[in-house]
């Protein structure tokens, strides 16, 4: 065991974690006064939701006992056998439980990306359901295909660093479909819908940059090389993404803050999957073209009239479906031996695999997520009564709102 | 003669309200967000543990300047859109008003209170 690496990776844990509030600001900045409590909840819980979920089964669905490569199995149940020990399986130098520790941080994040899509409207009954379901049938089983000792997609030599499937991909593509369900806000296309508090969105980018990486980076599980590999492309990125975006949306009118902020933020999104297996220069790649793919598709998506509202498929379902297939054209075992080369560099075969991955990802979380929300809207309901969503969700769930 | 409609709708009617009134061709107006409550009592809201109550409830206040045979079309636009049959829908206050002066053109009275394609314009289009 080393104890650099432990500490590093110790460290990123918290740095993880503080992105699903960065997030939830990030959210809750761009809704109406009324619906701002609700925004900041729907991330919120999560926290809460998936670490007991993730110690209880999640876990061990994820990176348990393989079996036939689509799934784990129950033998860390509960955390048993999740202890100070390093898990060679996984990582040789840090503790089993700092490891599980790190994925939870992951686990957490990502359900909350998705609930950019069901805002403003959806039944917080309904959400909760859903967001246990999602986790377990969608998340875990992914994760395992991706990261378990095991999976089938890891078998065959997927390059996906720190969750450009996972987590982005998985993400954007279960929006999309959730949107499809739910359906649009009351008024969309007709009343405004500004944001409320753009400050509050601006902090959390900020944060969530920073945040990243401890996403990115500490996905090294080691205080080492590709570590800082990854921290100088992910900032690479953010930083040419956020240029791009500031430069389109002078191309609009004049250069918007939220503008530049999503820009950071698409950068980041895209750089995931090969923050640890290119160099920087290609993150500048990367981020530069991230930002217009990205941009272009909120356009797409607007033009459509669908209501997604927060377009968690622009930014990070895209963002990401090119950073998987740029990781397939620009990895080198240069900057990580333990990776494997990309079309670029001699392994045409590499762009393949990757595209397999992204397209089985897409199809997967897409269905998947299509069917728990379709069976819920049959069931339960997704949507609050119209009454409810006039006065807003602050008040109509959660009896609270956010200035008096 | 001009009149002065305040009328003082639920928070969440507004956009049908403006709907109804750009429909009928009121065009200029303006709101204000006002605190208050008639005869009902408020609403019961939650803290980190157990509740508290609110007396003043937050409405909007639409403000209208129109000519005085263009009231009733206007109240009953209003009435219609602001309704929802629960306590808290509103009230509606008419006051005369002396002067109206339009500050870019300084037109006064009728003059200042009538825009291109208006409530006025739409029923001379009518036919008789």
């Amino acid at each position: 065991m080393n104890s650099g690496d432990t500490a590093w990776v110790l460290v990123c844990c918290s740095l993880v974690l503080l992105m699903t509030p960065a997030l939830a600001l990030f959210y809750g900045g761009m809704v109406r006064k009324k619906n701002l409590l609700s925004t900041l909840t729907l991330s919120f819980i999560f926290m809460s939701l998936i670490s007991v979920q993730w110690v209880l089964y999640g876990y061990s669905l994820s990176f348990g006992a393989d079996i036939k490569g689509l799934i784990g199995g129950l033998n860390y149940i509960g955390f048993t056998g999740v202890d100070a020990l390093p898990n060679a399986a996984y990582s040789q130098t840090i503790p089993h439980g700092l490891f599980a520790a790190f994925q939870m941080m992951f686990a957490i994040i990502t359900p909350a990306l998705i609930t950019g899509a069901l805002v403003e409207r959806i039944k917080f009954k309904s959400f909760l359901i859903f967001g246990l379901l999602w986790a377990t049938l969608v998340y875990d089983p992914l994760c395992h295909w991706v990261w378990g000792q095991g999976g089938w997609l890891k078998e065959m030599g997927v390059l996906d660093f720190a969750g450009g499937t996972v987590v982005h991909i998985a993400a954007g593509f279960s929006a999309l479909a959730f949107a499809m369900v739910i359906g649009p806000r009351k008024g969309f296309g007709k009343s405004p819908m500004e944001p409320n508090n753009i400050p509050l969105t601006v902090l959390g980018a900020g944060l969530l940059w920073v945040g990243w990486f401890g996403f990115n980076a500490g996905s090294a599980l080691a205080a080492n090389g590709v570590a800082v590999n990854a921290l100088l492309t992910t900032n690479t990125s953010a930083a040419t993404a956020g240029l791009v975006w500031m430069m389109l949306s002078w191309l609009d009118g004049r250069p918007s803050t939220l503008g530049i902020a999503t820009g950071m933020i698409v950068g980041l999104a895209a750089v995931t999957p090969a923050s640890g297996y290119v160099t920087p220069l290609t993150a500048m790649f990367i981020g530069a073209v991230a930002a217009p793919l990205s941009y272009y598709s909120m356009r797409l998506r607007d033009k459509r009239n669908l209501d997604e509202s927060l377009d968690v498929w622009a930014c990070h379902g895209m963002a990401s479906t090119w950073g998987m297939i740029a990781t397939g054209l620009f990895a080198t075992v240069a900057v990580n031996s333990g990776g494997a080369n990309g079309m670029f560099f001699g392994n045409p075969n590499q762009l393949g695999i990757q595209i397999l991955a992204v397209i089985v990802t897409i199809c997967f979380s897409f269905g998947a997520t299509y069917v728990i929300a379709k069976l819920l809207h049959w069931s339960i309901g997704l949507r609050v009564t119209p009454m409810e969503e006039e006065v807003g969700l602050d008040i109509s769930s959660h009896g609270e709102r956010s200035y008096s | 003669m001009l009149k002065k409609i305040e009328a003082i709708i639920r928070e969440d009617k507004v956009n049908d309200v403006r709907e109804a009134l750009k429909k009928i061709g009121i065009v200029g107006m303006n709101m204000i967000e006002i605190r208050g409550h008639g005869r009902q009592g408020g609403i019961k809201l939650l803290g980190r543990a157990g509740s508290y109550q609110i007396d003043m409830l937050t409405k909007i206040q639409i403000n209208i300047i129109l000519s005085d045979n263009n009231l009733e079309d206007t109240i009953e636009a209003i009435l219609n859109s602001a309704s929802t049959g629960e306590p808290g829908d509103g009230i509606i206050f008419i006051y005369p008003v002396d002067e109206v002066i339009r500050i870019r053109t300084r037109e006064r009275g009728q003059e200042a209170v009538m825009y291109p394609n208006d409530i006025d314009a739409m029923k001379k289009k009518e036919p008789a």
